[in-house]
């Protein structure tokens, strides 16, 4: 049985190309959303609002949204009424456009002032895959020749420290910890004060599950984030919200208060290997501008993906 | 919880309120809305169609009651059909007639299987029950770890598998020892996934076919988008499950994923987790699920917290107190104590009826930590005798608080005031309590 124990380093040459690792860690949301999308196409005449209506219930199955969809269904409208759409083709092509340009719009380039030591600090609901994420970029990376150094933030979490650590022994990064119970605060100052002193290039900060309504625990993570800025003026230069692809229109909103409260440079979805379709992230990108970094297609650590919008669509549409 | 949907149904019910009759045309506007509203609360597609469907069904079907107005009529239908699709009344687990209870734990990766099993364990112990933890986990970082510490935590015996990496000889080993050191209950924690695959299943299977479970408990994030209704279906079918615990029910989730499961399974929901800490369990009344899915606020689990929270023998001597009227800003911290026990005053407001109503009132949870902290910076003799805090002693309090004169000459006003109040309750026949909406509602306190 190969799971998440087995050495990924075995297997991960024989791989194909990023596209073909893509498509095959998408392949679900692709059979729900570009399957049934081409099955109503292929399956019609004519452009009519039957056909819309089950383009409609396609996309809100893959957890698009109700306020999404509808946008997207609206300029769809616009471009049958103005002729500019004749056939299904034209219909699925138009489509494909404007999901990819909701994606686009926002994509800023990764933000490129950091000195020396770039610190990203990962923040997100309980359960989200947070330190799983932490350990796949921390091999990712790695592998690039960067040093890179964890901080176990969590320290709430039964374990949470003891699976950073295995991590990081895994990567053979080096991890800074302490005792459960301890506060993320001083975990993150000595983190990213170990990280300037030793001449990483990325330090990697975690921090424990909250849920986005929890007030103090928001106010937890505004603190991280200030005595970090405090050891490293500037820093944390990236804070990632990792959003679970599994999640339905939950998760807009813990884009919005995460991003509310600490003020979010990029998203991480993880999980778009499993059922989940991911289709929220049209709602986020539409209502918050933000970027989306990386996706994670897989358990092993290269299946975590820098977000490239041009070929999340495709994959999506790919037969 | 729920206070989104909440929102939405209300808007809905306006809309139908102030006719006369229930007409086909307004049922069919009230149900798009509706339809939009349960979309967005992750209502699966399918379940939400059977759903609304039933719903026109009864509500153009029906005869509208004298007593109602066609707006409380439609939700009176909406509120039926979720209580019969939400299910039955709360049922216990209930203990296996011979000795150990083989409980199953299954769901998804970050489900939240583990910290579940712990919070099972706890409220087996607080009822006198034995319990054996059995990490089955074999693949998660530290997942096994994180089993012994809350076993450790709660002093609740964890199975030691030795070097056994296997998960079905695990579960076994513990199902045998469990026999014979005589515990009361065994709860396997299983692998969970990012996906439903073969070897998951087969894994399940296996350890189901091995241990003959008494139940097997599916965990599930009550977050779930649309694909909810299909992952607890699979596992339904492949390994059949007899009751869903849903997690991370604390949140502003709007609990689509509790009707997608329960139409989709026909398994009762147990359970739900209301918080990261062990004792954030609570049993599933579906009734009062659907009361706050219609903004009709959740009594109950308020009455409730309050008698958890709440010293008897306190509120007695308290009680005295008020009554020979010599209720000191000293009893005042107290009381806050006692309230902020309760658990955030937001949660608080979510179970008052209505309460969802006044949306955007937001509740300064830190107003309580400065009324505390001024309370904190009085000497002992002020607290008792507030009035003779005069104007240097304000400025010291102030100070000494890190708040402002102003804010210091508020509480004293308030707390007048509340004496006031509690002079009319002690000579009428009116039980001691507080105006905390009141309170909540001015600015700063």
């Amino acid at each position: 049985m190969e799971r998440a124990l087995t050495d990924p380093v075995e297997t991960e040459e024989k791989k194909g190309g990023f596209f073909a690792r893509l498509k095959s860690g998408l392949s679900k949301t692709r059979d729900t959303l570009a399957g049934g999308i081409d099955q109503i196409v292929h399956g019609r005449a004519d452009v009519d609002d039957a056909l819309l209506e089950e383009l409609e219930e396609v996309l809100l199955l893959a957890d698009v949204g109700a306020g999404a969809t509808a946008d997207l269904l609206a300029a769809l409208k616009k471009e049958v009424a103005q002729n500019r759409i004749r056939d299904q083709k034209e219909m699925l092509e138009s489509l494909k456009e404007h999901m990819a340009r909701l994606l686009t719009e926002n994509v800023s380039p990764e933000s490129s002032e950091a000195g020396p030591t770039k610190v990203i600090l990962i923040i997100g609901v309980n359960g989200s895959g947070k330190t799983t994420t932490i350990g796949k970029l921390a091999r990712r990376w790695k592998k690039e020749g960067k040093k890179v150094l964890l901080g176990a933030g969590d320290t709430f979490r039964a374990a949470a420290i003891e699976q950073m650590r295995v991590w990081a022994e895994r990567e053979g990064v080096p991890c800074i910890h302490q005792k459960s119970g301890a506060d993320p605060s001083a975990v993150a100052y000595d983190a990213v004060q170990a990280g300037v002193a030793r001449g990483m290039d990325v330090v990697i900060v975690d921090t424990a599950g909250r849920l986005q309504t929890n007030q103090n625990l928001m106010e937890e993570l505004k603190k991280v984030k200030r005595v970090i800025a405090k050891v490293l003026p500037g820093a944390p230069h990236e804070t990632l919200l990792v959003l679970d692809a599994s999640i339905g229109q939950n998760s807009i909103s813990q884009a919005r208060l995460f991003h509310e409260a600490m003020g979010i440079d990029g998203l991480v979805m993880t999980k778009l290997d499993g059922t989940g379709k991911g289709g929220v992230l049209f709602s986020i990108t539409r209502e918050l501008k933000l970027p989306v970094r990386f996706i994670g297609i897989g358990e092993k650590a290269e299946d975590l993906q820098p977000f490239d919008p041009a070929a999340f669509v495709e994959a999506l549409f790919a037969r | 919880m729920f206070e989104n949907l909440s929102g939405r149904l209300e808007s809905i019910y306006k809309k139908l309120k102030g006719r006369g009759v229930l007409k086909e045309a307004d049922v069919d506007e009230a149900l798009r809305e509706i339809r939009v509203a349960l979309i967005e609360a992750d209502v699966s597609l399918p379940v939400l169609k059977d759903f609304l469907s039933q719903v026109r069904e009864q509500a153009i079907g029906q005869e509208v009651l004298k007593s109602l107005t066609p707006g409380h009529q439609m939700v009176k239908v909406v509120n039926d059909e979720l209580t019969r699709l939400l299910g039955d009344e709360f049922r216990e687990i209930e203990m296996a007639p011979k000795p150990p209870t083989i409980l199953l734990m299954a769901g998804l990766q970050g489900s939240g299987k583990t910290t579940t099993v712990g919070k099972l364990a706890r409220r087996f112990k607080e009822k006198g029950k034995n319990c054996l933890l059995v990490p089955a986990d074999v693949y998660r970082p530290a997942a096994i770890e994180q089993l012994n510490v809350l076993g450790r935590d709660l002093d609740v015996a964890v199975y030691q598998a030795g070097g056994e990496k296997d998960p079905v000889a695990i579960c076994k080993g513990a199902v045998e020892e469990a026999g014979r050191t005589m515990r009361h209950v065994v709860i396997l924690d299983t692998a969970g996934r990012t996906q439903i695959d073969d070897a998951l299943m087969d894994e399940l299977k296996r350890i189901k076919a091995a241990v003959l479970p008494h139940e097997v408990l599916f965990v599930a994030d009550a977050m779930m988008g649309q694909q909810a209704a299909d992952i607890a279906g699979t596992f339904n079918e492949a390994i059949g499950i007899d009751g869903v615990i849903l997690t991370k029910m604390d949140g502003d989730v709007r609990g689509g994923a509790a009707l997608s499961i329960k139409s989709v399974t026909g398994k009762p929901i147990r359970f739900f987790g209301t918080g990261e800490k062990l004792d954030a369990i609570e049993p599933f009344h579906p009734e009062r699920v659907v009361s706050r899915i219609l903004g009709m606020g959740d009594v109950m689990s308020l009455v409730e917290k309050a008698e958890q929270a709440y010293d008897l023998e306190e509120q007695a001597a308290l009680e005295k107190k008020i009554k020979k009227n010599a209720f000191t800003l000293e009893d005042f911290r107290d009381q806050l104590k006692q309230v902020q026990k309760m658990g955030s005053m937001e949660q608080i407001l979510g179970m008052i009826p209505g309460a969802s109503k006044l949306k955007g009132l937001k509740v300064d949870e830190s107003a309580f930590n400065r009324i505390e902290a001024i309370i904190n910076s009085m000497t002992q003799e002020e607290r008792g005798r507030h009035n003779i805090i005069n104007s240097s002693r304000k400025r010291r309090i102030a100070e000494g608080s890190g708040t402002r004169v102003n804010d210091v000459n508020k509480l004293l006003k308030q707390f007048a005031q509340m004496q006031k109040m509690m002079k009319k309750f002690s000579m009428g026949k009116i039980r001691s309590g507080f105006d905390l909406a009141g309170m909540m509602k001015s600015r700063r306190f």
